[in-house]
C-alpha cells in the first residue's frame, strides 16, 4: 500500500529523516514510536505532501505523493489542531469534511452516530464552536473526521495524547476495528508504548530519522521497547544491560 | 521585578515574526511612519492659522468645541483596535509574582501605547503655537495636560467597557445622533461640553479634575483585573454560543459550493473577516469624493475610472486580498483534503465576483449624479470581474502571512502585506485601467475609454480557463514556502 524509498528529508546540514526502504502492506496497523525529532510528524508530513522530500519519494498505492494528487481521496489524517476548522461547530466541521469526501449528509449523520460512545456526550449539539472546545475533546472530533467517508489510509499523529483513559480505551478499539475488519492501512504515531504495541501489529523505532528496528508486535515486544528508550542513545547498551539481567 | 517585565517586553517586540522582515521594508515602514508624524506636526502647528484663517473665531475655542467628537472617535477607534493588555498574563500567573504587580505591568504596557502618545505629535505643537501667538502660559500648560489625562481616561474606559458590545454600541450610536442634531441644528452638545475644555485653559485649577478621573479610572481597572485574574474569569477568551446555519442551497454548485459555505461562515464568525466586509460597504462611498469636488485631483476624468474600480471592488480589495490567508490556521487540513486546487480557487473567485456584483448593484445610487458617475462604477465592475480578481488571486500566492481570524489586530494594514511582488501586482489593478482609459479619452472620446476598459475586462473573463491553469501552477508551486510561512504564527 505505502512504499517509501531512499526517503531523506534534510533542512541546511541537518539530516532529520532518512528511510532507505519502508513498505506498509495493506490492511496493517502501523505503530511509530521515537523520542522528540526522530522524525514521526516529518515522516506523517511527507506522507501528507505538506512537505518536500529531499531525496526520494513515498508511493501511496501506485500514487507518487509528491507529484500526484490521486491519493487524496483515499488517505486521510489527523495531525494537530491545524486539521481542525475552529469556527465551525463539530456538526458543520463533519459535513464539510463529509463533502469533500463525496458523502451525503445522512452517510455522515450515520458515521457520527456510530461514534456517540467515543463522544460522551461532549462533542455534538453543544452550541459551541470547535476552537471553544477543550483539547481533547478538539482531538476527539478531529480524529472521528479522519474516518469520514471509508479512507483506505489513516494518519494518526500522537492520537492518545490529551485523551482521557476512557476515551483511549475506546480509540485502541477502534483502531484495531479499523484495520481487522475494514482492511484500513492505520498508521499510529505515540509516545506511549504500551499503548502502540496493544494495537499495532508492527511497530517501527525511529531515532533521529533513522529507521532503528522494525519489529512484528509480541508479548515481548513492550518489553524490548522500555528496555531500547531506557538507554535509546546507545542501542548496544541496551542490549547489553538486557544480557546482564538474564 | 520591573527590569524581568521590561525585558520580556523588549524580546517580545524584537523577536515577533513580523519584526524579521526585510530591511528595505523596514525603510519604507520607517518612511510611512515619518510621513504620518510630519502630517501630524503640520495639522499640529497649521491647525491654528487655518481656523485664524477661516474665521471661525478663537482657535483654541475651536478646538475645544470639537474636542468631545475627537473623544469619542478616539474610544471608537481603541475599542476597534487596541489591544488588550490581558493577552500575555497567562505565562505570569503561576510564577512567583504576586497578582498586583502582574496587573500593574499589564496596565502600565498599556500606557506607552501608541494610542495614547500618538496624540503628542498634534497636541504638543498646537500648544507651542498657542505660547507663542500669546495666549496665557499656566492656561495652556494645563490645558494641555488636562487633555492627556483625559486621552489616558479614554485608554482606561476602553480597558475597562472592552468586550461588552452591549454597552458601546449604544453609546456610540447616540453620539452620532447627537451629532446628526448639531449639523441640522437640532440640539448642540458642544454647548454643554465646550465649557469645561475651555475651562481647562481659564481656570487653570480645573486640571485636577481630569487627573483625579485617570486614577480613579486606572484603580477601578486594577480592581477590576484583579478580581478576574482568573481562567475562567477575565482572562478567558470570550465564547459565543454556536449558531448552525443551513446554508444547503449552494449544494448545487457542488465542491465549490461547499467552500462558498464555509467562506460564508468565515466572514459572519470571525472578526477580522467581518471588519474585511464592514470595510467593503463603507468602499461603496468612496466615489462620492470623486467630481463632487470634495478633493480637486479626484475630479479628472480618468480618476473617476480609479473611483469606479474602488467602489464595485471593495471587498475585492479587502478580503479578496489575503487569499488564502483566511484559511491560514487550517491550512495544512486543506492541503491533504480530498481538494483539487482548481475548486478551491474557484469558489474563491466566485465569491469575489458575487460580491462585486452586490456592490455595483448597491451602488446604483449613483445615478443620482448622472449616468456617467454610474457607468464608472460598471465599468469598474466588469474590469474588477474580469481582470483583477484573477490578479488577486494571483498576488495571494506571495503573501503568505498567517492571519489570526479573531483578531482585528493588523486589520488596516501588516507588514508581511506589502511586497514587492503584491506593489507590483497592484499596478495593473488600479494604474492599468486608467491607462486604457486614457487612451480612449484622449485620442476618441470618453465613452471609447469606458468601452475600452470594459472590454479588457471582458477580455479577461474570456481567459479565464487558462488565467486560473496559471494561478493553479503557481499556487502548487508555492504551496511548501505557503504552508511553512503559516505555521509561524504571528
Amino acid at each position: 500500500m505505502i512504499k517509501a524509498q531512499n526517503l531523506t528529508k534534510t533542512y541546511g546540514t541537518a539530516t532529520v529523516l532518512n528511510i532507505e526502504n519502508l513498505e506498509i502492506p495493506k490492511g496493517q496497523c502501523f505503530g511509530l514510536v521515537g523520542n522528540n525529532g526522530a522524525g514521526k510528524t516529518t515522516f506523517f508530513s511527507l506522507l501528507l505532501d505538506l512537505i518536500q522530500p529531499t531525496t526520494g519519494h513515498i508511493i501511496n498505492n501506485d500514487v507518487q505523493v509528491d507529484s500526484s494528487e490521486a491519493w487524496k481521496p483515499f488517505t486521510s489524517a489527523f495531525i494537530d489542531e491545524s486539521f481542525l476548522i475552529g469556527y465551525l461547530t463539530p456538526e458543520e466541521y463533519f459535513y464539510f469534511i463529509g463533502e469533500l469526501r463525496g458523502q451525503n449528509k445522512a452517510d455522515v449523520d450515520a458515521l457520527i452516530h456510530s461514534f456517540e460512545d467515543f463522544f460522551h456526550g461532549e462533542i455534538l449539539n453543544q452550541k459551541k464552536y470547535l476552537r471553544d472546545l477543550s483539547k481533547g475533546n478538539q482531538k476527539k472530533a478531529g480524529i472521528v473526521a479522519s474516518f469520514i467517508g471509508s479512507p483506505e489510509v489513516v494518519i494518526l499523529d500522537e492520537p492518545f495524547a490529551n485523551l482521557d483513559p476512557t476515551t483511549q480505551i475506546r480509540l485502541k478499539g477502534i483502531i484495531k476495528n479499523l484495520a481487522a475488519n475494514q482492511n484500513t492501512t492505520v498508521l499510529v504515531s505515540s509516545h506511549d508504548l504500551s499503548h502502540v504495541t496493544e494495537v499495532c501489529e508492527r511497530i517501527v523505532v525511529l531515532d533521529k530519522g533513522n529507521l532503528i528496528k522494525d519489529i512484528k508486535t509480541s508479548a515481548a515486544t513492550l518489553k524490548e521497547l522500555e528496555i531500547f528508550f531506557s538507554g535509546a542513545e546507545a542501542p548496544d547498551a541496551a542490549v547489553a544491560v538486557f544480557e546482564d539481567e538474564e | 521585578m520591573l527590569k524581568h517585565f521590561l525585558s520580556l517586553q523588549w524580546k517580545s517586540f524584537f523577536r515577533s515574526a513580523s519584526f524579521k522582515t526585510n530591511l528595505a521594508l523596514k525603510i519604507l515602514m520607517g518612511f510611512f511612519a515619518l510621513y504620518f508624524i510630519v502630517a501630524f506636526l503640520f495639522m499640529g502647528v497649521g491647525a491654528y492659522y487655518l481656523i485664524e484663517k477661516a474665521e471661525m473665531g478663537d482657535p483654541l475655542q475651536v478646538v475645544n468645541k470639537y474636542m468631545i467628537y475627537l473623544f469619542v472617535l478616539d474610544l471608537l477607534i481603541r475599542y476597534m483596535i487596541q489591544k488588550m493588555p490581558i493577552t500575555n498574563i497567562k505565562p505570569l500567573l503561576y510564577l512567583p509574582l504576586k497578582k498586583g504587580q502582574v496587573v500593574h505591568y499589564s496596565l502600565g504596557k498599556t500606557i506607552a501605547s501608541f494610542f495614547n502618545w500618538g496624540y503628542a505629535f498634534f497636541f504638543l505643537p498646537f500648544s507651542i503655537v498657542l505660547l507663542i501667538e500669546g495666549y496665557n502660559p499656566l492656561g495652556v500648560v494645563a490645558w494641555h495636560f488636562g487633555i492627556f489625562a483625559l486621552i489616558y481616561c479614554s485608554n482606561f474606559i476602553n480597558v475597562l467597557v472592552n468586550n461588552k458590545d452591549s454597552v458601546f454600541y449604544p453609546v456610540i450610536a447616540v453620539f452620532i445622533a447627537l451629532g446628526a442634531c448639531q449639523y441640522f441644528g437640532v440640539f448642540d452638545i458642544t454647548n454643554y461640553t465646550a465649557p469645561f475644555f475651555n475651562g481647562l485653559y481659564n481656570a487653570p485649577w480645573m486640571v485636577a479634575l481630569p487627573w483625579i478621573a485617570v486614577v480613579g479610572l486606572y484603580f477601578a481597572a486594577f480592581n477590576y483585573f484583579k478580581k478576574n485574574m482568573y481562567l475562567d474569569a477575565g482572562l478567558k477568551g470570550k465564547q459565543t454560543v454556536a449558531r448552525t446555519e443551513d446554508l444547503s442551497f449552494l449544494n448545487r454548485f457542488g465542491n465549490t459550493g461547499t467552500f462558498l459555505k464555509n467562506d460564508i461562515k468565515l466572514i459572519k464568525r470571525n472578526k477580522r473577516p467581518k471588519t474585511a466586509g464592514l470595510m467593503s460597504f463603507l468602499f461603496l462611498f468612496y466615489g462620492l469624493l470623486f467630481g463632487s469636488g470634495a478633493v480637486e485631483v479626484y475630479d479628472g476624468p480618468i480618476w473617476q475610472i480609479f473611483g469606479g474600480i474602488f467602489v464595485s471592488g471593495g471587498f475585492l480589495f479587502t478580503f479578496g486580498q489575503f487569499v488564502p490567508s483566511w484559511d491560514s490556521a487550517y491550512y495544512q487540513l486543506m492541503m491533504s483534503q480530498n481538494i483539487k486546487y482548481r475548486d478551491y480557487i474557484t469558489s474563491k473567485w466566485y465569491l469575489i465576483v458575487i460580491a462585486t456584483v452586490i456592490s455595483t448593484v448597491l451602488a446604483s445610487f449613483y445615478l443620482f449624479f448622472g449616468i456617467n458617475a454610474y457607468l464608472a462604477v460598471l465599468v469598474g465592475a466588469i474590469y474588477n470581474i474580469g481582470v483583477n480578481s484573477h490578479l488577486v488571486l494571483l498576488g495571494g500566492a506571495f503573501i503568505k502571512m498567517p492571519i489570526d481570524l479573531t483578531s482585528n489586530k493588523k486589520a488596516f494594514g501588516d507588514k508581511q502585506a506589502f511586497n514587492m511582488k503584491t506593489m507590483l501586482l497592484s499596478l495593473p489593478k488600479l494604474v492599468l485601467p486608467m491607462l486604457i482609459f486614457a487612451a480612449g479619452y484622449y485620442f476618441v472620446n470618453a465613452t471609447t475609454g469606458y468601452i475600452l476598459v470594459a472590454a479588457a475586462g471582458i477580455l479577461g473573463m474570456a481567459f479565464r480557463n487558462i488565467v486560473f491553469d496559471k494561478i493553479e501552477k503557481i499556487y502548487k508551486k508555492e504551496k511548501y514556502k505557503t504552508i511553512h510561512a503559516y505555521k509561524q504564527k504571528a
